[in-house]
């Protein structure tokens, strides 16, 4: 399975859910096959989806899904630590590792070589990380939604990228409609 | 009252709530009145840009934010600041330390200071610099101001601001 099929076979769990997505094709993927007034797409800005949404779910009480991906996650390395420090249990963050960045031709990433993210997000603190299989990964964020508990999930799946168009919505009306959503949720 | 626990003050009577810092010696009495206060979620960020996220995200989830920063950082903030914060018209306060200015004893730290303001200006983000006590005076309407145009603003402290290092 690679990214996109991942991001399907999600669909049915992040429905109705608060999800930050990661820049580039996971963003136009998921507005191409998903699109939900919940859903706050990345057009910029790469390795802070994770960081974006443990700011949201720290700053309110609905729970709140970050897809991001094994290149952005190495960007932004730092980002581990502190969710580790800063548990918040309406937070799950769900990496596609595909051990490629997708979005600029499946250049091969560290992760994909010898760094284990999973391994990574343990040694920084991070209480319940759950690497998975591809085939999983509909089970497995149900499960850490469920679970109630920070959860860092990291799916293994493979490279690869099928044609999507970009996402021509403006990013105030992104944002206005996830705060809108947000708000009223928490009313 | 420190300068400190008014910068603080007035950032929480602006309904500041959530605040990122990355430590600068020369900020240290701020980001210990953060810490310590009991309406602020005070989150240490390893990297500026990373800290801006973090703001993102709980502005969205509905709190004020504000990072608290060192200007030789700047430059690793401009596509976040660019990309994120403005593209998506966010507010965020930047208390940023001018390292690099009158009474600085490591000279590399000019060479970010020279490059401090033109940055801020390439990137069309209203700057304010205080240099004496008395310009914190205008720190609650910077943050009002903040608060009303959805833009980051960036407040500059110098050496002679916070009366050496």
């Amino acid at each position: 399975m690679i990214r996109s099929e991942v991001i399907k076979s999600l669909l049915p769990v992040l429905s109705g859910h608060f999800v930050v997505c990661n820049i580039g094709l996971p963003s136009q993927e998921l507005h191409m096959m998903g699109d939900q007034p919940t859903n706050f797409y990345m057009l910029g800005t790469m390795g802070l989806s994770s960081s974006i949404g443990l700011g949201v779910a720290l700053a309110q009480k609905q729970k709140v899904i970050s897809i991001d991906g094994d290149g952005s996650v190495l960007t932004n390395f730092g980002t581990l630590p502190t969710i580790a420090n800063n548990v918040a249990d309406n937070f799950v963050l769900f990496i596609v590792d595909n051990g490629s960045y997708g979005s600029t031709g499946d250049q091969p990433t560290y992760a994909g070589k010898k760094t284990s993210l999973a391994a990574v997000a343990k040694a920084c603190g991070c209480e319940n990380v759950v690497e998975c299989q591809a085939k999983d990964a509909a089970k497995t964020l149900q499960a850490a939604l469920d679970s109630n508990k920070m959860t860092v999930i990291v799916c293994k799946c493979e490279s690869g990228n099928i044609k999507v168009p970009v996402i021509t919505m403006d990013p105030v009306t992104i944002r206005d409609r996830f705060m809108g959503e947000l708000k009223a949720r928490n009313a | 009252m420190s300068i400190s626990k008014k910068l603080v003050d007035d950032m929480v009577n602006n309904g500041i709530s959530f605040v990122t810092t990355v430590p600068c010696k020369q900020l240290g009495g701020v980001i210990e009145e953060v810490d310590k206060h009991p309406d602020i979620y005070h989150i240490p960020s390893n990297k500026e840009d990373e800290g801006m996220g973090l703001c993102a995200g709980a502005f969205m989830g509905g709190k004020r934010s504000a990072i608290i920063m060192q200007n030789t950082a700047l430059g690793v903030t401009v596509n976040t600041l660019a990309t994120l914060i403005q593209y998506y018209r966010m507010p965020l306060p930047m208390l940023i330390s001018y390292r690099g200015e009158l009474g600085e004893p490591v000279a590399c730290q000019v060479e970010m200071a020279v490059h401090t303001k033109a940055i801020l200006a390439q990137l069309n983000i209203p700057t304010y610099h205080f240099h004496d006590a008395a310009d914190s005076e205008e720190f609650d309407k910077i943050l009002k101001y903040t608060f009303m145009c959805n833009k980051p603003v960036a407040i500059l402290t110098d050496a002679s601001f916070w009366k050496g290092y």
